[in-house]
């Protein structure tokens, strides 16, 4: 918090709301957070199902728009930004990781780690190149020609962290990126996104609801009914 | 930035080839429906008019009534006379030729075979007025017309029937009470319009049949070969006008004879194959429309998968407008794709339909392009709008599309 002064933080939240639907039927599933992320950061976002962790994860990763308060990215108003600008933002700033993986099928490993580069307008030869090391860099030398559909659930994680760092984002937004793997495969991804993390210096957000991955981050967030409960600052494991 | 869209709309296709099979498919069956059949109808019409030229070019037909068909001795009206076919041939300009004719179905017999054929009595003119053509020997003198003399003409049905592999000149053939020697045979015209066999036919001088077999001066009707088309029309009316003064028609009386040209004939005939044409092209607008149907629905299948990947690109930093020009172009070119294939398709088929149905094949580009462009926007507009409603959605609720 001591350089806040000087610029400002990577990400801030204040007083974010978001109500999904309207009239009686109406949910709300933030009350109001604010939170403020720093560059370099590692930070997990846990809570029981519910709590808006998700929630607060697609609007920080400006997949969807909050109903109220502010959220400036760099300082930057996001919610001033138009749909082309937010598009721009997530291309440039952003990568992203899903549970669900979320990788184009009948795709090879190669050509979905491409795409990102390709909307930047990167030139053949050097997305090729990009997206071969992005896959060196999370293990996955040599399996760039399989399709999502002939990879395991560990790989085809892999593949989407290679996708969302091709880019060198400046933040990394995992959402449960563990929650559909086993407990070797996960420890497994937690270290990627540590070293990602360390040595990239990539500020990585992630959510998650087990304690284990969550010994993982510098900074853990509690999330309870859409307000945040706890906001822990850990020593850097060792 | 459209390079790369492109790249990534033909990779999409590569990678879904059963989809875009299948989207494809309704596309090259209805393009393919529609042209087959408007260009066999328009070959068949083609066919027609080409059967009704082969009775003769610039052709009028005079006969007696006004009932319109080959049995039109209409009661009272009076036959012609040979003095008819002079004055027309001496006043009317644009006439080249006059053939008085009469005819008469009857069996004719050479050695021990008999066939019962059109005998037709007639001067040299009546070849030219439908455009018949020698295949060996002569036709009349200006002696064997003049004098009746026993000899005949022949087609090519009449002399299979009669003499198969002999040669018929020379030989005799005998028809009632007397026999005549065969002078001429004619090349082969085939059918006739009207499905009767042109070549069933066998021609004798006009004296001849007046005298051995009709027993009468009076003719039948005249065929007129007029000089050219245009004066068809003038020509009609003035041979009009020159019988009704001839048959001492009053003016408030109704002809009693009509004058038919052949171009009335092809207009009536392609008039009803070009509605049959209409028809078809009808039922197979159909189907291209079912097809349309068929590729709106495999849209809205895959319109979930799609949605999810529309998801996909926008979270990873694709503008609308990118993945909106990805989709067109992927639509695009599969409807073009299967505009052409089904073109490709309709070529074979037509041809090979037409040389089975016996009739032209002839290259409609109109049709050809209608469906082409018809096919490509039913693609376009069903690949598009499911494509840019989905792109219009906030990332987050692409990616959770079930």
């Amino acid at each position: 918090m001591s350089r806040a002064a000087s610029a400002p933080p990577l990400i801030e939240l204040r007083g974010i709301t978001k109500t999904y639907g309207q009239g009686p039927a109406a949910f709300q599933a933030l009350h109001g957070v604010d939170l403020c992320i720093e560059q370099g950061d590692f930070v997990a976002v846990m809570g029981p199902s519910g709590s808006g962790k998700s929630t607060v994860m697609n609007i920080l990763g400006c997949l969807d728009v909050p109903s109220g308060g502010s959220y400036l990215f760099r300082g930057v108003p996001v919610e001033d930004l138009s749909r082309n600008q937010r598009a721009l933002l997530r291309r440039n700033y952003l990568g992203f990781v899903f549970q669900g993986f979320n990788l184009l099928a009948r795709t090879s490993a190669q050509e979905n780690v491409e795409l990102p580069l390709l909307y930047r307008g990167e030139s053949a030869a050097s997305r090729h190149q990009l997206a071969r090391q992005a896959l060196v860099s999370v293990g996955l030398e040599g399996w760039g020609h399989h399709t999502p559909g002939e990879l395991s659930g560990g790989q085809q994680q892999r593949v989407a962290i290679a996708r969302a760092i091709v880019t060198r984002p400046t933040v990394l937004l995992a959402d449960e990126p563990t929650g559909n793997l086993d407990t070797r495969t996960s420890q497994e991804i937690m270290e990627l996104l540590t070293r990602l993390n360390r040595e990239l210096g990539i500020t990585v957000l992630m959510v998650t609801h087990e304690p284990e991955m969550a010994e993982f981050a510098h900074r853990v967030v509690h999330f309870r009914d859409g307000r945040v409960e706890r906001d822990e600052h850990r020593e850097e494991p060792a | 930035m459209f390079w790369s869209t492109l790249l990534l709309a033909l990779r999409s296709i590569r990678r879904n080839l059963l989809r875009s099979f299948l989207t494809v498919l309704g596309i090259v069956i209805g393009v393919a429906a529609v042209i087959t059949m408007v260009t066999l109808g328009n070959g068949a019409t083609q066919a027609i008019a080409d059967q009704v030229a082969s009775l003769g070019s610039n052709l009028l037909i005079v006969r007696p009534g006004q009932r319109l068909g080959p049995t039109s001795a209409s009661a009272g009206a009076p036959n012609f006379k040979l003095a008819d076919a002079e004055a027309i041939q001496a006043q009317i300009s644009s006439v080249r030729t006059v053939a008085p004719t009469v005819q008469r179905g009857m069996t004719v017999v050479a050695g021990a075979r008999n066939w019962s054929t059109s005998v037709t009595g007639s001067t040299n003119a009546w070849f030219e007025t439908g455009n018949w053509t020698l295949a060996g020997g002569r036709l009349f003198n200006a002696m064997e017309e003049r004098g009746g003399t026993a000899v005949c003409v022949i087609g090519e049905t009449l002399r299979r029937e009669l003499f198969g592999s002999q040669n018929p000149l020379g030989q005799a053939i005998r028809l009632k009470t007397f026999s005549c020697e065969v002078i001429g045979l004619l090349n082969s015209k085939g059918q006739s319009a009207f499905g009767s066999d042109q070549d069933d036919v066998l021609v004798l001088p006009l004296k001849t049949m007046q005298r051995r077999i009709m027993g009468k001066q009076d003719i039948t009707a005249l065929r007129i070969s007029v000089k050219d088309e245009a004066a068809i029309d003038p020509a009609k009316k003035q041979v009009t006008l020159l019988m009704r003064e001839r048959r001492k028609i009053a003016d408030n009386e109704d002809d009693n004879f009509s004058v038919l040209d052949t171009r009335q004939i092809t207009e009536t005939l392609s008039g009803t194959t070009q509605v049959m044409t209409t028809l078809l092209g009808a039922v197979a607008a159909v189907s291209l429309l079912v097809g349309g149907i068929g590729i709106m629905n495999i849209m809205l299948v895959s319109v979930t998968e799609r949605t999810r990947e529309i998801g996909i690109r926008l979270a990873i930093g694709a503008l609308e407008r990118e993945v909106l020009l990805q989709f067109l172009i992927e639509a695009v070119v599969l409807s073009s794709m299967g505009g052409l294939i089904g073109v490709v398709l309709a070529t074979g088929a037509s041809i090979g339909l037409a040389s089975l149905m016996q009739v032209p094949y002839l290259f409609d580009p109109g049709i050809n392009m209608l469906a082409f462009a018809f096919s490509a926007a039913i693609g376009v507009v069903f690949g598009y709008f499911p494509a840019r409603r989905a792109a219009r959605l906030d990332p987050i609720v692409a990616l959770r599309h079930e």
